[in-house]
């Protein structure tokens, strides 16, 4: 791999992070993002299962982009991502009942996020799979920090504890609205609030420098 | 970047138009493909799940039932109970008897269901037929509100109640605060509606059971 793929490939996995993060800057797949972020644990959870479901969709498809006619490419994209959403779903049964439990419903709907069928029509189909896995990994880990930031938030003002650890004892008053649909509002709002104006008064400072 | 401007790509002209036979074609290979892939994780994955339920219902048993270590099957056949080391083949639905290490009846254990406030209420309650009183009690399955009505099974205070009630003549709900009768639950404040569906869960269950298990007692007596 020459030094320019290199450059690209760190570009493609980075830009989900921060720059084109799909939360706190795309604003995709807000169902999730707002439903279970009510603790820690169920936002880590939500991150990672849709992660997986993100990387495996984007590398069958982008795999199979020159197969997959296009009049059929969203009815494709969507029996793969289905696929993959009903495996993660009988694994964490299976495997952690609890996670399976308390995210309930909302392992299936992975299936609608936009997210995830965002990046197969904007990338996988169009990229090598080792571009479209890199892709994913940078968007999905995005997603995860996003929601787990939204998790933490929560949990912390609406149940006093972090990761199920009680942080300040039983004078701590819960905010209760915090794990309540509104609290997701809340702070999704304010971290977006957040995050514009840092990325305002950076642009700025850049063009007061010069 | 390709993404940055994707519906040129999107619009341009197919060089090609595939015929319905290769799009027929695709999707049924995407079918099967999908297909082999499921039923092998399913075939995997199924006894694990089979035995986590069975695994969770066992442990709300031995806690709703203190002390208990064996476990039987007991279902009604023709007005009188019948007990089995098997769930029963016939019967719809059945109750669970535990036994202590001595061999001595701890009580029975009901499970229960109906509507809560968001989705069905799933639980189990322990029954002592000897003295007439619920010993223990466990949400097994339920979809109530995060912070409000997940004290169901999050609030001890709640949960305690079910410690020693009397059911006789019935269990009623009262207000926090206002219990004054030892047939009474105290409500949870904020989830009226939640606590209130699990004391009329509660009472449904010993409406089907209690009078066999009490008229059982008597003959045995």
């Amino acid at each position: 791999m020459n030094s320019d793929e290199t450059s690209e490939g760190r570009n493609v996995l980075l830009k989900g992070l921060w720059k084109e993060n799909p939360v706190l800057v795309a604003v995709l797949g807000m169902c999730p993002a707002l439903a279970v972020t009510n603790s820690a644990i169920n936002a880590l959870a939500m991150g990672l299962a849709s992660l997986f479901v993100l990387m495996s969709s984007s590398f069958l498809v982008s795999l199979f982009r020159n197969l997959i006619p296009k009049q059929v490419r969203i009815t494709a994209y969507i029996v793969i991502i289905a696929t993959f959403v009903t495996i993660v779903d009988f694994l964490l049964a299976a495997y952690s009942p609890v996670i399976h439990k308390e995210l309930g419903a909302f392992i299936a709907l992975i299936v609608v996020n936009c997210l995830i069928l965002g990046r197969q029509e904007a990338f996988a189909s169009k990229n090598r799979p080792g571009m479209a896995l890199l892709d994913a990994l940078g968007m999905g880990l995005g997603f995860t920090g996003a929601l787990l930031a939204i998790g933490v938030i929560r949990e912390i003002l609406g149940s006093g504890s972090l990761f199920g650890i009680d942080l300040f004892g039983a004078n701590f008053e819960p905010w209760v609205i915090m794990v309540l649909p509104p609290g997701g509002f809340f702070t999704l709002g304010f971290l977006l609030l957040g995050i514009n104006w840092f990325t305002q008064r950076s642009i700025k400072e850049k063009e007061n420098h010069g | 970047m390709n993404e940055k401007k994707p519906h040129i790509e999107n619009v341009a002209p197919e060089k090609e138009e595939a015929g319905s036979f290769r799009l027929i074609m695709t999707l049924t290979l995407a079918g099967l493909f999908s297909g082999i892939l499921l039923s092998t994780t399913y075939v995997v994955t199924e006894p694990v799940i089979k035995a986590n339920k069975e695994a969770a219902l066992r442990e709300a048993i031995y806690v709703v039932l203190p002390g208990c270590v064996e476990i039987q099957w007991v279902w009604e056949e023709n007005g009188v109970l019948v007990e089995g080391d098997q769930p029963p083949e016939k019967a719809e639905s059945w109750i669970y008897k535990g036994v202590d290490q001595n061999g001595n009846l701890v009580g029975y254990a009901l499970p229960g269901e109906g509507a809560g406030f968001q989705d069905q209420i799933v639980l189990i309650v322990g029954y002592k037929p000897e003295n007439d009183k619920v010993i223990g009690f466990q949400v097994l399955d339920s979809r109530e509100t995060p912070g409000l009505g997940d004290k169901i099974f999050k609030d001890k205070a709640f949960i305690a109640n079910f410690n020693n009630l009397n059911t006789d003549p019935s269990v009623e709900i009262v207000k926090k605060g206002a219990k004054t009768k030892d047939n009474e639950v105290e409500g949870i404040t904020g989830a009226t509606i939640s606590s209130k569906a699990v004391v009329k869960i509660v009472q449904e269950s010993l409406n089907q059971w209690k009078p066999l298990l009490l008229k059982q007692a008597k003959e045995n007596e």
